[in-house]
């Protein structure tokens, strides 16, 4: 850190303390009219009846429950399948494969790629492949199964942090001792990892919740409560987007979703950034 | 192949108990022109040596010269460590070491190996024990307390942590740390006990500690022990080989009894070595 | 890493099936990338032959229904609206790196870093409908009709900040403590510290940072979608109503068919193609260092 006592002595140094405390006092400034804004509007309609009840008049009155279920089965099967194929493809990056194989760097490759991918591609992609080619239709498994694809380079990038935090003397030992790999895997560095896992499955959930692009052509807009995973399922994101778009005088409960959507989000912002400075340093020292 | 002691059997056997000390030499490890590179570039050549059962053999050398590079050789660390090329040939108790085929889950059970820097898993103590041991077939839990016990006491960690074999290893001291590694690769009976530089990263207190329980174990154990210390090689060790690098590579400059390597050196290098005027 | 290339598992089979389903599902994740192409390519296969790729560039118009592609003023729709947030969020989010690391007290230090990082979570929608009830009235007073270039570009800004800013916060403290401490030691004022020393020794992480940013400003659909209008047109001020590549899949996928729907496609592999760009220079400046 530099000196921080020192003022500005000349004029550059001036008009750089000037700009410099400028883009901090806009971008906060910004930030307040956002959050202030949507708390100030959403606030007064949030209520047990609106998170539990259907949507009426298109959303203009009634409440967001089959909403909140949709969204909550559309991240289920996200989870259910993006977990087994993020934590295997970490493990197997940074335990099973050299950083020089040709096999780890093209799958790197490929997940850099995948990472940059706009989520409306995946939409594109969601509907030609899980909707149209496997026949799913618009449902809440053809969503779930987009942001599946669409999380797994964020799930996989923060796993495989997690095991390469683990001490390779961890693994030196292990062998020496004449452990298989497979034990050394499930007893010393799966639980060693857990923090880069959760944080991993953090930022996936918030960008799986956060989305709205990949949805709209795979899981749809039925605000119906939903009877099976075929079904679709309209998500608290897209419901947003409907009300202020499509239906006039929605704004309201527009503003109440987009509060309880912030919420969510921010909840899930402090788990992460909790689990980063507290979780992984707790967890590698002790146990 | 000499049968090898099952781990399942019953586990008769105390990790002090007096074995065939160092007597007549009766080699039980044998090193064939061995040679490890890491991509091209070598870190020992050409190491012919051999290692007499019950003995303790100090490898001294200055840092760098591929002593502990050649440790690895012998329980196949090198394995995971990507683009090591190992050749040369090594034999354990008549078991072709480098063969690809073998088993080296066995194969490193049967050779124990004790790090520079003590290295317990973040676990309990008691599990720093048993989780070796499990996985190694031993399930019986009365044995297993009964192994806990007996290897605790060999390394005289006992009395100083009985009450607290539930709380984290990590939270031991490093001495205590480095015993209850020594303890962890005691109790699966190995044959070969391979000790990297045990007290370097010790306080003196401890490493004082570390090294009489090392002395405790000559002449039960064949022990092949990397030291700076030549005065702690001097003291504990039967046997003893100087590496130094030569060309860019590491290579065994003399190999012989401790006596002689020390007062008696045949090689102008060890002569300067061992009187502390170089290294 | 570890390797597997020698033979140490020929005996073990649990460390061998393990290893070989990891394989398995490895494979899957890799060639995500490859069924989105191959994809995107075969949905847009029929107008690529009845149509060619040279006419979605020549064509007199966009009108899908009357066989006419032109795609070009969507593609400067996203470039310009990628282009102004980029300069604005770009000096924006070093400066408010800048700000953390060696203006602020650390009392704001910490806040301001929380705060960034909590705008990066904000979801786009929450970002567009923010745009549309507050930002697009606002713009209206002053320039009808209000959904605009502008209004794009300013939101965008707001959403592309955070990654430059945490990019750049990231790269701020990798900057080694003996080049602040020399520069002290010359009693160099920090302005001029920071100009001299620190930023050339983070360009690399700027610029990864500035490409990250870029990516996420293609990219975006949502908010874009809300707040700009959404007319096919090529702005001639920045109060035009704009449509973006990304916002014309979303508003016409829903009814598209034959011919319109595989030139949707032929614009999601526009997109992906830009972003490809985008990844393989970034690759490209930050050779040699560590993936992640
Ligand atoms: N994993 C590795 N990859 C590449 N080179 C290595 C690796 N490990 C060791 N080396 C190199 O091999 C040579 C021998 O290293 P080694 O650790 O075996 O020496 P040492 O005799 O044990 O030294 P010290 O006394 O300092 O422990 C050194 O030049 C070292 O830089
Ligand atoms: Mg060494």
């Amino acid at each position: 850190m530099a000196e921080t006592l020192s003022r500005p002595q000349n004029l550059r140094e001036w008009l750089a303390f000037v700009l410099v405390w400028g883009a901090a006092g806009l971008v906060t400034a910004v930030f307040c009219w956002l959050l202030g804004d949507i708390v100030w509007h959403g606030i007064g309609h949030v209520s047990w009846t609106f998170l539990t009840a259907p949507p009426e008049n298109a959303g203009r009155q009634g409440g967001i429950g089959p909403i909140l279920a949709s969204t909550s089965l559309i991240l289920g099967v996200c989870l259910a399948v993006s977990l087994p194929i993020g934590i295997g493809t970490a493990v197997l990056l940074a335990e099973f494969t050299s950083d020089q194989s040709l096999f780890g760097r093209i799958t790197r490759r490929s997940l850099d790629i995948l990472a940059g991918v706009p989520s409306i591609v995946f939409g594109l992609f969601g509907n030609a492949f899980f909707c149209k080619m496997l026949g799913l239709g618009f449902s809440i498994l053809s969503g779930g199964l987009t942001l599946a694809c669409m999380v797994l380079p964020v799930l996989i990038r923060s796993t495989e942090e997690g095991f390469r935090a683990v001490p390779a003397s961890y693994r030196l030992s292990a062998a020496a001792l004449g452990l298989s790999r497979t034990t050394t895997l499930i007893h010393l560095l799966l639980p060693a990892a857990v923090p880069g896992l959760l944080v991993g499955l953090v930022l996936g959930v918030g960008r799986a919740i956060a989305e709205t692009a990949a949805l709209i052509f795979t899981s749809g807009y039925v605000d119906r409560m939903p009877e099976s995973l075929l079904d679709s399922g309209r998500a608290l994101s897209i419901h947003i987007f409907d009300l202020s778009m499509n239906v006039s005088g929605g704004d309201t409960n527009a503003y109440a979703s987009a509060l309880i959507l912030v919420i969510m989000l921010l909840a899930i912002n402090g788990t992460v950034s909790w689990l980063a400075t507290y979780g992984l340093h707790r967890k590698i020292m002790t146990v | 192949m000499t049968p090898v002691e099952s781990l399942t059997g019953p586990h008769s056997r105390h990790p002090l108990e007096e074995r065939p000390a160092c007597r007549a030499p009766q080699p039980i490890v044998e090193i064939d022109r061995l040679s490890l590179y890491y991509g091209d570039k070598p870190a020992f050549q050409d190491v012919t040596l051999s290692i007499n059962k019950g003995c303790m053999t100090a490898l001294v050398g200055p840092s760098g010269c591929g002593k502990t590079s050649f440790l690895t050789c012998l329980n196949r660390l090198t394995d995971l460590i990507a683009g090591c090329r190992v050749s040369g040939q090594i034999t354990i108790n008549a078991l072709d070491v480098l063969a690809p085929g073998i088993n080296v889950i066995q194969l490193r059970r049967r050779i124990g190996m004790i790090f520079q820097k003590p290295n317990p898993f973040p676990l309990t103590i008691r599990r720093n024990l048993e989780f070796p041991l499990r996985e190694h077939g031993i399930r019986d839990r009365e044995q297993i307390t009964q192994i806990i016990e007996t290897t605790l006491r060999a390394v005289g960690l006992w009395d100083e942590v009985k009450d607290r074999l539930g709380s984290p290893a990590l939270a031991l001291s490093g001495g205590q740390q480095q015993r209850l590694c020594i303890a962890r690769a005691l109790a699966l009976l190995p044959e070969v006990l391979l000790m990297d530089e045990p007290c370097s990263a010790l306080d003196p207190l401890s490493s004082g500690v570390v090294e009489d329980l090392i002395v405790g174990l000559r002449g039960r154990y064949t022990i092949l022990i990397v030291t700076h210390n030549l005065a702690q090689a001097r003291r504990i060790a039967d046997y003893a080989a100087l590496f130094w690098v030569q060309n860019g590579a590491g290579r065994l400059i003399e190999a012989g009894t401790a006596k002689q390597i020390f007062e008696n050196p045949r090689d102008p290098l060890t002569a300067a070595y061992v009187s502390g005027m170089r290294g | 890493m570890t390797s597997l290339s020698n033979n140490t598992l020929s005996r073990w089979s649990t460390d061998e099936l393990l290893c070989w389903s990891l394989r398995g599902i490895a494979t899957i994740a890799g060639t995500i990338v490859m069924l989105i192409v191959v994809f995107l390519i075969v949905e847009a296969l029929p107008v690529l032959h009845h149509v060619g790729l040279l006419r979605f560039f020549t064509d007199p118009s966009w009108h899908p229904a009357e066989g006419l592609y032109n795609l070009t003023p969507m593609l400067w729709g996203t470039l310009f609206a990628m282009t102004g947030s980029v300069l604005i969020a770009t000096p924006l989010g070093i400066l408010s790196a800048v700000f953390c690391h060696y203006y602020a007290p650390s009392v704001l230090a910490r806040p301001y870093r929380r705060l960034i990082e909590l705008l990066a979570g904000v979801p786009s929608v929450v970002y567009g409908f923010w745009g549309l009830v507050v930002l697009v009235p606002l713009i209206a007073e002053i320039q009808p009709p209000g959904p605009s270039l502008l209004a794009g570009i300013l939101i965008l800004t707001i959403m592309i900040l955070p990654t430059i800013a945490l990019m750049a916060d990231a790269s701020l403290a990798n900057v080694p403590q003996q080049y602040l401490r020399g520069a002290a030691a010359l009693g160099l004022p920090r302005w001029a510290t920071i100009r001299g020393v620190v930023f050339p020794a983070v360009r690399s992480g700027l610029f990864t940072g500035v490409i990250l940013e870029t990516g996420r400003a293609i990219g975006e659909t949502m908010a874009i979608l809300m707040v700009c209008g959404n007319v096919v047109q090529i702005p001639s001020t920045i109060f035009d109503p704009i449509r973006t590549l990304t916002a014309n899949i979303a508003l016409e996928m829903a009814y598209a068919i034959g011919d319109h729907r595989a030139a949707l496609f032929v614009s999601g592999l526009v997109l992906l193609a830009m972003i490809v760009a985008l990844v393989v220079s970034a690759e490209w400046v930050s050779r040699g260092r560590m993936y992640g």
